[in-house]
């Protein structure tokens, strides 16, 4: 995945942007799409938004960094977002964060040494009736105990 | 099927799926919101449709997948149609027998009913349960009647009645004037007028207007606009169409948290759906009334879901917040009077225009009206969505609809409206429920995160974790916000590490004032709420970590030790098996100790000491015994 964009997505944008009115709210698409290709935002992933929608690449940097889930460093190739939030921390979502950690040997923000996870706490996933809570990439694990957080590592491993 | 072109074809379309389709026809419903993802409909519905072909009765029974039914605790949640029996906590190896059983022969499935865990009775019809016995689902009740993917389900449930009639009846005019009779507020915590604002937008200046639908749900504990928008996109869309008229809007966004992401699939295939069908785009049924509506995901950040925050990510921009005025509906999205709502309230708009405001406002209090919204979450039996008239009192949400709390513990407070809001004690259960009041006893609506606590939960820990929440979710831009939150996070931090001072609460009180007075938007003005609502109702824990270092609920764990009473040890070893920390010291036939400098507090030894013994205790504030000598540790 060294590309940042295959050319039908890349030519989709360009005429979005031509056709729009303001470009720039195409930022995060534009991000995100760069994103679930190459795996995180390169530098010039940022410069490429910023080519694409007249912008500059701090005007896009800016925003890049402002959301926590557009990535500016390379992650695994899945990343766990654990809930941190009230309902999981209420019923045992410290006891999770804690087993994570210690199942895949790393702290939060940090990357497994084969490359298979990233670790990130997240707030609220909106799964309270089934905290506490997880989602790896965008499938929602609720309800953990040990056992079922070893059974999602394991299915989400390759 | 081509657009249609008139709400005569609209109605003919409605009439022929109606004709085509049977009451009495079988019909296995099954709840796919995502919180039945996650506990596993996916392959009990994989399981549906391979019994429902072995038994050669596909076409003969339909499979409908629904979404969110709020019973999360008991999920995934099965419905059989036309007897409306319910059957919870269903697995694949179940499917077959309930088709075999219930839908051929007729029979009911004894052992997947609810059990009343009081009673011990069962019941069979979803109406039966007491958790939805109390309830009055009035808006989420249709996500049982419709496959969030199918327009044809949702015209079959009248769908769209509401905007031929706003579209073809109604001036815009009347129909801001019957959303204001009907004194909607909205549902996204503020409890504004929503007529008014529509109002706002209406009469502001400008040729181009939006609407918006804010369905970044970040307030922890929330998760109702996910269950409609995930349950019922149509509506959504219907209620936002119909504003838009209202105010004369052609353009629409709704702005969806990346973390919904069975929410955006959903809706984007109704908007998909609804354009083939002329429900959308140019000239909509005839009316000359022209209206588009674009999704926009969010990428994490909790200050989106505040209005102005969410316009300037829209825009492309940091979503930081704007000082107001100038108020979104005059200069909104890129400068233009602009419209926003969120997911809950505009799912109420078909409603109030169908039945009209008479019979909303009939429903609710003095000052709030229609019903609400709450997801029931945390130390309560019955977890999920609940909705009921507004006025509705906290004792009869939680004990009667939620069950109580688990396993016998004392009910402690709850906390409603995110970490904005405020902790209630038990003297304050039969608060009702409605904007004022709770505002009133000190907490807030919010979106309806209600979040029980038991005697466990520590009040001080919890203000220290709401407000190590909203420091980090705090944008930055405005120092009192910023500073403010810090400063008292580093207090409450201390007080629950032993470590509190004289005038520690004090210091508290000055600094929550300073946040809530100066901060530039509501993540500020509300970030003290927590503690300024546990200070009120808990102070006598405050100071009890303060002045003896004790912790009343026995959870903050610098504050409590763990002792093994050897009267009471029958050193079975179950303990010191469990430590992690290898901390606990014992043998066979030997008097089992904790070693106090190794123990981590993890409370393992407590679970694993058997109830029979019960020789594990927790102590705080007071000196843990000394250890018995070694040579005294034999058991005879």
């Amino acid at each position: 995945m060294n590309e940042l964009l295959p050319q039908p997505e890349h030519d989709h944008f360009r005429a979005k942007a031509a056709a729009s009115e303001h470009p720039r709210e195409l930022i995060i698409d534009l991000l995100r799409a760069i994103q679930e290709h190459h795996g995180w935002v390169p530098d010039e992933g940022v410069e490429l938004t910023a080519e694409i929608l007249g912008l500059s690449p701090l005007q896009v940097e800016e925003i890049a960094t402002f959301y926590d889930k557009i990535f500016r460093r390379p992650v695994g190739r899945k990343v766990i977002h654990y809930c941190d939030s009230i309902c999981c921390w209420a019923t045992g979502g410290e006891q999770v964060a804690a087993h994570l950690q210690q199942k895949l040997g790393i702290g939060p923000g940090e990357t497994t040494a084969d490359g298979a996870f990233t670790l990130l706490p997240s707030c609220c996933l909106g799964a309270c009736g089934d905290a506490p809570a997880m989602m790896i990439e965008l499938k929602l694990y609720g309800r953990l105990t040990p056992e079922k957080i070893d059974a999602a590592l394991e299915k989400e491993k390759d | 099927m081509p657009r249609m072109k008139s709400a005569a074809e609209l109605e003919e379309f409605r009439q022929q799926i109606l004709a085509q389709r049977d009451a009495d026809q079988p019909c296995f419903t099954l709840c796919s919101g995502s919180a039945c993802h996650a506990t596993g409909c996916g392959p009990v519905a994989a399981a549906v449709e391979q019994e429902l072909e072995k038994q050669g009765l596909t076409g003969k029974v339909r499979f409908r997948r629904t979404g969110c039914h709020g019973f999360c605790e008991q999920g995934p949640v099965a419905v059989i149609y036309p007897e409306g029996i319910c059957y919870l906590k269903v697995k694949p190896e179940d499917v077959a027998e309930i088709i075999t059983e219930t839908i051929v022969n007729k029979k009911v499935v004894d052992r997947l009913l609810y059990v009343d865990p009081t009673t011990g009775e069962k019941a069979t019809l979803e109406n039966e349960i007491p958790f939805y016995k109390h309830q009055q689902r009035l808006i989420l009740g249709l996500n049982l009647e419709i496959d969030p993917q199918s327009l044809e389900d949702y015209l079959a449930a009248g769908g769209y009645q509401a905007l031929v009639k706003a579209l073809f009846e109604m001036t815009p005019e009347q129909v801001v004037g019957e959303v204001k009779e009907a004194g909607l507020r909205g549902r996204g915590g503020a409890g504004f007028p929503s007529g008014v604002k529509w109002d706002f937008a209406r009469n502001a200046p400008g040729e181009q207007k939006y609407v918006v639908v804010n369905c970044d749900e970040g307030d922890p504990g929330a998760y109702m606009d996910r269950s409609l928008m995930e349950g019922n996109p149509y509506a959504v869309l219907e209620g936002l169409m119909i504003g838009a008229y209202a105010i004369g809007a052609s353009e629409g966004y709704v702005y969806i948290r990346q973390e919904y992401p069975l929410a955006v699939e959903n809706l984007e295939v109704a908007i998909a759906r609804a354009e083939e069908h002329g429900l959308l785009g140019q000239d909509i049924l005839g009316s000359g009334f022209d209206f588009t509506v674009k999704v926009h995901r969010g990428a994490g950040a909790f200050i989106c879901g505040e209005e102005t925050s969410l316009l300037k990510s829209l825009e492309g921009m940091p979503g930081e917040p704007n000082a107001r005025p100038p108020f979104p509906a005059i200069k909104g999205l890129w400068n233009k009077p602009t419209n926003i709502n969120n997911v809950e309230t505009w799912s109420n708009i078909p409603l109030i225009i169908n039945r009209g405001a008479e019979f909303f406002n009939a429903i609710g209090t003095e000052g709030s009206k229609g019903t609400k919204i709450f997801s029931l979450v945390g130390k309560v039996n019955n977890t999920g969505l609940v909705e009921v008239p507004m006025g509705a009192t906290l004792r009869d949400i939680i004990f009667k609809i939620g069950g109580g709390i688990p396993g016998d513990k004392a009910f402690k407070a709850v906390q409603t409206g995110g970490p904005s809001g405020g902790c209630l004690p038990a003297d304050l259960l039969d608060t009702q429920v409605d904007f004022d009041e709770l505002t009133r006893a000190g907490a807030m609506m919010g979106s309806g995160g209600m979040i029980v606590m038991d005697e466990d939960t520590c009040l001080v820990d919890l203000a220290r974790y709401f407000l190590g929440f909203l420091s980090d979710e705090s944008c930055g831009k405005c120092t009192p916000c910023r500073e403010g939150i810090r400063q008292m996070l580093k207090i409450l931090t201390r007080i629950t590490n032993g470590q509190g001072k004289e005038g520690d609460i004090e210091r508290l009180q000055d600094l929550a004032e300073t946040t809530r007075g100066a901060s530039l938007c509501a993540l500020g003005k509300t970030a003290p709420n927590p503690v300024l609502s546990t200070l009120k109702h808990f102070r006598d824990e405050y100071e009890a970590h303060i002045h003896d270092q004790r912790c009343p609920s026995l959870s903050c764990k610098q504050l409590i030790a763990f002792h093994i009473d050897p009267e009471k040890c029958r050193a079975c070893g179950a303990c010191l098996r469990k430590c992690p920390a290898e901390a606990i010291d014992g043998g066979k036939k030997r008097i089992h100790v904790i070693d106090q400098d190794k123990c981590t507090r993890c409370g393992s030894c407590l679970d694993a000491c058997p109830a029979a013994f019960g020789a594990v205790g927790k102590l705080s504030g007071e000196p843990v015994p000394a250890p018995v000598p070694e040579e005294q540790r034999a058991i005879g």
